[in-house]
């Protein structure tokens, strides 16, 4: 028999209200014995719950119960809303640790029976987990696409016309015998195959938003030592979160700050200057900070977005952090503390006063927010699995296109249906046959 | 004095005569029971062996040194390699066959075949002792016993033939059906259903007119199915082709409510893949023709199969409909198409041995599994028959879906059953790269040598072939050249400067054998059809290498054996849908399981997770 599991739903800690949630075969029968009001399936009641062994009152609770397979899991739930104190939590979680086959859940379980239960495919499945973890609108907005099955349909929408283009495939085989429509069946294969390609090649060739919408984008900011990299993080982030010191090359590591720019998570990351001059290896000191300096060139490359950030008070532009501007940059002259204009197209700030930093965030969250301007209107890979698995499929197509003999060709389309499957955990494809019967009439 | 044999078969059809001859080849003392001892060989349906899939079940039959291929070689007056320009993989050897020479090797094999006796007579029942098989009840009352019982009763079970509203029992045209033996499975609680199949009717061939056909030739150089042969001495001949036109689909059509399946007076359901022609032209209605094969009965006889259009409309329609038809216009008809309904028996009730999981002995093998073609119950027969002889020892022979297209058929039918009528299809087998009808010896001929089915004559011919191979292999793994050195000879590959061996440089699709031989002669040295299989072996590595990781992964699972006192309910977390289908086929296997219609990958993964729990309990 499966064990009933049951955990804490709601964070630890003090809170109004906790929410614990038992699924399993004997979730309502566990109920029946913590307490003796009646529960129709699906309405709140409030009942009291009471220790079975002692008598005593654990709680007046909410209590709502879900029949299968109307529940998050599938199976039989019943989710206590108690009192949110420490005390009432471990006297009902140590209540249900006493029923029988009831134990505790492991991490992501509930979610786990969900899939196993059929009410969540792969994708799903992992957008619940992003749900959780989304921090600003932007990734919710990603994560409930996907969990209301954006990702799949798109995915198995190309399985399944990969899946009717193999049957196709494989009535030229099987039925070669008979008087197929050459033509039509021709129709069905390789311009299928070719249109498929294309939608996976522009799916993947997106940037790779969607992974970085989940994961936060990653913005760089890169300029030459005391430019004020330190002092634009920690006015950004209006906490102090680097060592600010007038000291040229102070900050030798890289420093990161989370924030939400605009609904958008933004990961800003600090790095050590770029200096004009060979570095000599004599000193220890400058082999640190060339080790940083290296990291600094390094996360600029990595950076979904650079901010270069050049210092007002010299005469001209630091020319080896003007070397990387890109599309994906943004220039901006700091030390104008007295509100004067900076260099040539340059946003001018001061960090010390405080000027010109709106202007500052409203320029990167617009250009940011250009990153995922259609985002929200297709489906985006969140995942490098996802995105594995794809470039495989495209992999198999392209050999089936440029396939030698019908029997190699059958083989790569069966690869490319199995590659897409893994991404959603749905393997199970409708039985070749039945197309070829349907679409065809075969038989001598 | 008590009858008494290792091994009983009941039916003299493709499947028991397969079955009785593997067993006899064991040393088992063998009965072959059947109505009438020169029907044996008979074939019922249309003249023609082998194909798509089924030509691949031939082939295997071979390797393991059973009786179809050879006769086949001395009968067949038509061969074609189908698919011959589609990759190695998927061609099928196929022939028209002679029904009087097929039948005629076929008895000269099985009359000849030592240790088996061939007992003339219906079977009624079975001698049974609770739920253990103990012999058979002849129709004229005499008990023959054995502890061991194959029924090969193909349609005859409680068979029905329609022609239009008339229904005569019978297990072909002409022949009584097998009733008793019916009553006797349904009595055992067998879980029986019934299944349908059909004939068009036979013409005379002097009265068709050949001038207006197209024709098909045989090939020009025959290939024999059995690998003890490289020649055909049967003389070859052509078939012709016609179609139905719009007028035929008419008359089809004004009669239709003529026709038992569309009247309601058949219940059983018929393969998708050989409709009824009312049931082509009801379905697609707006395909303007039907392709028709008129196959030759024989060398000299005149009756013709009319291949495509099988029928169960009565008499008068069949006729009419005919007329239509160019070439057929004044044919007359020697026999009238019909449509069988007849009992089978849902395979998911058998064991991977083709024994019924609950009566101890009693193995079934052929069209009683729900199957169509010769081939197919050929294939059951064999396994069938190796498997009743070591009953009592319990040893079981079994191939599995990486080793043969009898293994996948057997895993089809005892896991998903048999809806519709179960015919082979290369689009079945997975690993269709690899099981391949060319090298059906090197698969299963070794197999074969160690279950001990597999005569001297034919190990020595193995024997030597699988030398020639070795050293074959040995020498393209030896021999070595850059692409410059390639180059110098026409034989273009990647100019990478790397050295690659003569399997590496097969591996390229555009070069073949006889190039590489004019740079190195001793590749001139071996053998035709050797050379053959190397390139073969080549062409596809890639592909075997991934089919190769797969049929691990695949073999894993088939090693989770999921206990036979499992109780599905007991896992919880399996829908009510997914229960019923575990219930009904009891999967021996994980990877069984997993290839139940129906059954999900989630539900796999929460079966393995209790398989596994179980396995820590015991453990």
């Amino acid at each position: 028999m499966t064990d009933t599991i049951y955990a804490l739903a709601s964070a630890q800690g003090r809170a109004g209200i906790a929410v614990v949630r038992v699924s399993g075969p004997q979730a309502i029968n566990s109920l029946s014995k913590l307490s003796d009001g009646t529960f129709p399936a699906r309405q709140a009641v409030l009942a009291k719950v009471i220790n079975p062994d002692n008598g005593s009152l654990i709680d007046e609770a909410i209590v709502i119960t879900f029949h299968p397979p109307r529940s998050y899991t599938g199976e039989e739930t019943v989710e206590y809303n108690i009192h949110g104190g420490k005390a009432v939590r471990e006297s009902l979680l140590n209540a249900l640790s006493q029923m029988d086959g009831h134990r505790m859940a492991e991490p992501g379980e509930f979610t786990r029976r969900a899939y196993e239960n059929g009410n969540l495919d792969l994708t799903q499945a992992e957008a619940v987990a992003d749900l959780i973890h989304a921090e600003t609108e932007a990734q919710k907005q990603l994560a409930l696409s996907q969990m209301g099955g954006a990702l799949s349909n798109l995915y198995q929408g190309w399985a399944d016309r990969l899946v009717k283009a193999l049957a196709y495939a494989e009535a030229q085989i099987d039925f070669a015998e008979e008087d197929l429509p050459e033509d039509e069946v021709k129709s069905h294969v390789e311009p299928v195959l070719t249109h498929v390609m294309t939608q996976i090649t522009d799916h993947l060739n997106d940037g790779n938003r969607g992974e970085i919408l989940r994961e936060g984008i990653k913005i760089a900011i890169i300029g030459a030592p005391n430019a004020g990299k330190s002092s634009l993080i920690n006015a950004l982030a209006q906490r102090d979160v680097a060592i600010v010191s007038d000291m040229a090359g102070t900050t030798r590591d890289v420093l990161e700050v989370h924030l939400d720019l605009n609904g958008f998570p933004v990961t800003l990351y600090d790095t050590a200057g770029l200096r004009p001059e060979q570095l000599s290896d004599e000193h220890a000191q400058d082999q640190i900070e060339a080790e940083g300096i290296k990291r600094a060139l390094q996360k600029a490359q990595e950076a979904d977005f650079k901010i270069l950030l050049f210092d007002g008070q010299e005469n001209e532009m630091h020319a080896q952090t003007l070397n990387l501007k890109d599309d994906n940059s943004i220039c901006v002259t700091n030390k104008m503390d007295n509100g004067d204009t900076g260099f040539a197209d340059t946003i001018s700030i001061s960090t010390q006063s405080g000027y010109g930093l709106d202007n500052l965030i409203d320029n990167v969250s617009r250009e940011t927010k250009a990153l995922f301007e259609d985002i929200q209107n297709s489906p985006s890979l969140t995942r490098a699995r996802h995105r594995e698995a794809l470039v495989e499929a495209q992999d198999h197509i392209n050999r089936a296109l440029k396939g030698f003999s019908p029997d190699m060709i059958a083989e790569d389309i069966r690869m490319s249906v199995r590659s897409i499957g893994r991404i959603t955990g749905r393997t199970d494809v409708e039985d070749l046959l039945d197309i070829i019967f349907r679409d065809f009439c075969i038989g001598k | 004095m008590k009858q008494k044999f290792d091994v009983i078969v009941v039916g003299g059809g493709h499947a028991g005569c397969e079955a009785a001859a593997a067993s006899a080849r064991m040393g088992a003392n063998t009965a072959l029971v059947t109505h009438r001892k020169d029907t044996i060989g008979i074939m019922s349906c249309n003249p023609a062996i082998g194909g798509l899939g089924k030509g691949h079940l031939v082939r295997e039959i071979d390797a393991l040194d059973g009786i179809m291929a050879r006769v086949t070689d001395k009968a067949g007056i038509q061969f074609r390699m189908l698919n011959a320009s589609k990759g190695a993989a998927v061609q099928g050897p196929r022939t028209q066959a002679d029904r009087k020479l097929y039948r005629q090797a076929m008895q000269d094999e099985i009359f000849n075949t030592p240790d088996l006796t061939i007992i003339e007579g219906g079977v009624d029942d079975l001698i049974m002792n609770d739920r253990v098989v103990e012999g058979v009840v002849q129709d004229d009352g005499t008990k023959i016993y054995a502890p061991a019982v194959i029924i090969t009763a193909g349609t005859f079970l409680r068979g029905i033939t329609h022609r239009g509203t008339d229904q005569i029992p019978a297990g072909r045209v002409g022949d009584k059906p097998a009733v008793k033996l019916g009553e006797t499975l349904e009595r055992l609680e067998l879980p029986l259903d019934r299944l349908k199949t059909g004939t068009p009717a036979r013409l005379d061939g002097q009265t068709i007119n050949w001038d207006v056909l197209e024709a098909q030739a045989a090939d020009e150089s025959p290939t024999p199915f059995s690998y003890l042969n490289d020649k055909i001495d049967v003389p070859q001949i052509e078939c012709h082709m016609t179609y139905t036109n719009p007028e035929t689909h008419k008359i089809i059509l004004d009669n239709k409510d003529l026709a038992p399946i569309y009247s309601g007076q058949i219940e059983g359901s018929g393969p998708r893949y050989c409709p009824s022609i009312e049931d082509k032209v009801v379905r697609f209605a707006d395909k303007e023709r039907h392709q028709i094969f008129l196959e030759p009965e024989g060398l000299d006889d005149d009756t013709v199969y009319p291949n495509g259009i099988s029928t169960s409309l009565p008499v008068d329609v069949q006729d009419a409909m005919l007329k239509t038809i160019p070439g057929l216009e004044n044919a007359r008809v020697i026999e009238y198409g019909y449509a069988i309904e007849y009992d089978y028996v849902d395979p998911r009730a058998l064991k991977n041995t083709l024994e019924l999981k609950d009566v101890n002995g009693l193995y079934l093998a052929g069209q009683i599994n729900g199957t169509t073609g010769y081939e197919e119950a050929a294939a059951q027969g064999l396994m069938a028959g190796l498997n009743a002889v070591r009953h009592e020892a319990d040893e079981i022979f079994t191939l599995d879906r990486a080793q043969a297209y009898i293994g996948v058929m057997i895993d089809d039918l005892i896991n998903r059953g048999a809806p519709e009528p179960y015919r082979m299809f290369t689009s079945r087998a997975e690993y269709r790269l690899l099981l391949r009808s060319d090298n059906a010896d090197q698969r299963l001929t070794d197999i074969g040598m160690t279950w001990g089915c597999v005569g001297e004559k034919r190990a020595n011919v193995w024997g030597k072939k699988k030398e020639q191979l070795e050293s074959a292999r040995a020498l393209t793994l030896n021999l070595k050249a850059t692409p410059n050195e390639l180059e110098k000879h026409g034989v273009n590959v990647n100019k990478d400067g790397k050295r690659r061996t003569v399997q590496e440089i097969l591996n390229y699709q555009n070069i073949t054998w006889d190039m590489l031989a004019d740079i190195w002669p001793e590749m001139a040295d071996i053998p035709m059809d050797i050379a053959q299989q190397i390139q073969i072996d080549a062409t596809y590595a890639g592909y075997i290498d991934r089919q190769m990781a797969d049929i691990a992964a695949y073999r894993k699972d088939e090693n989770l054996i999921i206990p036979d006192t499992i109780d599905y309910k007991s896992i919880g977390s399996l829908s009510t849908e997914v229960i019923q289908k575990l219930e009904m086929a009891r999967p021996q296997t994980l990877g069984a399981a997993s290839r139940i219609p129906g059954v999900t990958p989630a539900a796999v993964i929460a079966l393995l997770r209790h398989v596994q729990k179980r396995h820590k309990h015991v453990a």
